[in-house]
């Protein structure tokens, strides 16, 4: 049912946890639908230092998680955004349709954060 | 290592059974029907095995009609008894085989009543009493729930059954050779192979005497002339010795296994048991919570322990197990929800080291959850 990159993924996943000190954090997903991110972000000159990802969910769940850390960790917040979950799910080599949905959630969880963090940045 | 905890699913076939299968391969495969020698061989061995079959259930031959397995007996069973105007009563935890055959049976008009299950999955009897109609024709109650291992009163539902004169139909695949059940219990009672280290591939509707059914498979005149077709003799021949293998002591065996490995995981915090403790000596289900179960049970494959879970994420309609919403569990203990299954094959040693990874498992998904108990989400 899953390729052996999202096999791969799941059994070594990176940067997953809470990242103490985060300069902002999104979540998305809910405990109903079975999925649930937490994404953390730390931002310097504008660009993503570092990002954990606490996640809730099934082996696609995490393994997106992790991708996702891995795609984006370096950039900056406007190329960070691009990324896509199409992306997520090609770097993976694929994801079974029904589990399309986590990778659109590891995207949405990033925007969030990032949303939350300029907004935090914006003088009050 | 290999750890096999998934007897629910299917078990391994036991070496005596192969043995006992083998010869009706290459040298006794004749057709039952057949008048030759061969011919008479195999109904030697058909109707030795139907009796062996009859006696563990307390009927007579003529009681057991073979089928093609447990899903098959509980299609004959209900559609063999019931009509378009016909009301039916059944449990909302019974297993697909049984819901999505009178699933189909609607569509042509017949009335259906779900019944409950309390929170540890037992049917409640004032509201099967208050929902026996005029024209309830069938009680269709499983013995043992294959996710959860509830046993149901069964006796006393066959008892309250007889009163109202509607037929019983209970499916017992689960407790079949695991929990006592007897042709005293139900007038239809499906039975299957596999369950009980058989070959898959052949089961048993037992069906007392007087009752008819309307045949789902049309052909010879096997079977009373209510299943057609060449009957399966290896699979039968293995199917009876799989019965005659059944021991109290393996049983008991599997029970006190069953309440050690149940003890041992309950310690892990944030756990619960779902089903009661007085359960099919073979099954143990756990809620763990904050974390979810197709998780657990990957990371559990990578270890070699083999189990399976009533997850959403697990199946493929991301619709939670049916049983496990029936028990009203919230959602964060419907996910993380692991069924665990032995057999008399499984080992001490090998729960332990099960329980082992386990706590390791389960320890690596909560570092990295966002739902541990501590957090906000719940309160």
């Amino acid at each position: 049912m899953y390729t052996d990159k999202v096999i791969e993924e799941f059994k070594n996943p990176s940067n997953l946890g809470k990242l103490e000190n985060a300069d902002a954090r999104g979540e998305v997903g809910n405990v109903t639908c079975g999925d649930m991110l937490y994404v953390y972000i730390k931002v310097k000159n504008n660009k993503i230092t570092d990002i954990k990802v606490e996640t809730f969910g099934c082996v696609a769940a995490v393994a997106t998680s992790s991708m996702l850390t891995k795609l984006v960790k370096g950039k900056t917040l406007e190329e960070a955004e691009k990324v896509t979950k199409e992306q997520i799910a090609k770097e993976l080599g694929g994801l079974p349709p029904i589990k399309l949905h986590c990778s659109t959630l590891a995207v949405d969880g990033l925007k969030k954060a990032i949303e939350n963090y300029r907004t935090k940045m914006q003088p009050s | 290592m290999k750890i096999y905890l998934d007897n629910g699913a299917t078990t391994k076939v036991d070496n005596k059974v192969v043995e006992a299968m083998l010869p009706f391969f290459e040298e006794k495969y004749g057709n039952a029907s057949s008048l030759h020698i061969f011919g008479q061989e195999a109904y030697k061995s058909l109707d030795g095995a139907r009796k062996t079959i009859a006696a563990k259930l307390n009927a007579q031959s003529e009681e057991i009609i073979f089928t093609s397995g447990g899903s098959e007996a509980n299609n004959l069973a209900i559609k063999g008894i019931i009509n378009r105007e016909d009301h039916i009563i059944t449990v909302k935890t019974e297993h697909p085989s049984v819901l999505n055959t009178i699933k189909e049976l609607e569509k042509q008009g017949v009335e259906t009543t779900y019944l409950n299950v309390t929170k540890e999955g037992y049917i409640d009897f004032n509201e099967l009493i208050a929902s026996f109609k005029e024209n309830t024709k069938l009680v269709s109650i499983m013995h043992a729930n294959n996710e959860i291992g509830v046993i149901q009163d069964i006796r006393k539902v066959y008892n309250l059954c007889k009163k109202k004169k509607i037929i019983f139909h209970t499916d017992a695949v689960q407790s079949f050779g695991k929990a006592y059940i007897s042709s005293e219990d139900a007038d239809l009672i499906s039975i299957s192979a596999h369950k009980i280290h058989g070959p898959k591939g052949v089961g048993t509707l037992y069906v007392k005497k007087g009752i008819r059914l309307k045949p789902q498979i049309f052909g010879g005149d096997q079977e009373g002339k209510q299943r057609a077709g060449t009957e399966n003799i290896p699979g039968i021949v293995g199917f009876a010795k799989a019965t005659e293998l059944i021991t109290e002591k393996e049983i008991k065996q599997m029970e006190s296994l069953r309440d050690y490995f149940i003890n041992e995981l309950l310690k892990i915090k944030d756990t619960k048991l779902n089903g009661p403790r007085e359960r099919l000596c073979n099954n143990i289900n756990i809620s763990f919570k904050y974390i979810e179960g197709e998780a657990i049970l990957t990371l559990l494959d990578f270890e070699g322990i083999a189990v399976s879970t009533g997850s959403a994420c697990s199946s493929k309609s991301l619709e939670p197990s049916h049983v496990l919403k029936a028990l009203n569990l919230n959602q964060k203990e419907i996910h993380g929800t692991i069924r665990f299954t032995i057999s008399k094959f499984t080992t001490k040693e090998e729960l332990d080291y099960s329980i082992d990874k386990i706590k390791m498992v389960v320890e690596k998904l909560r570092k990295i959850s966002p739902l541990r108990g501590d957090k906000d989400v719940y309160r």
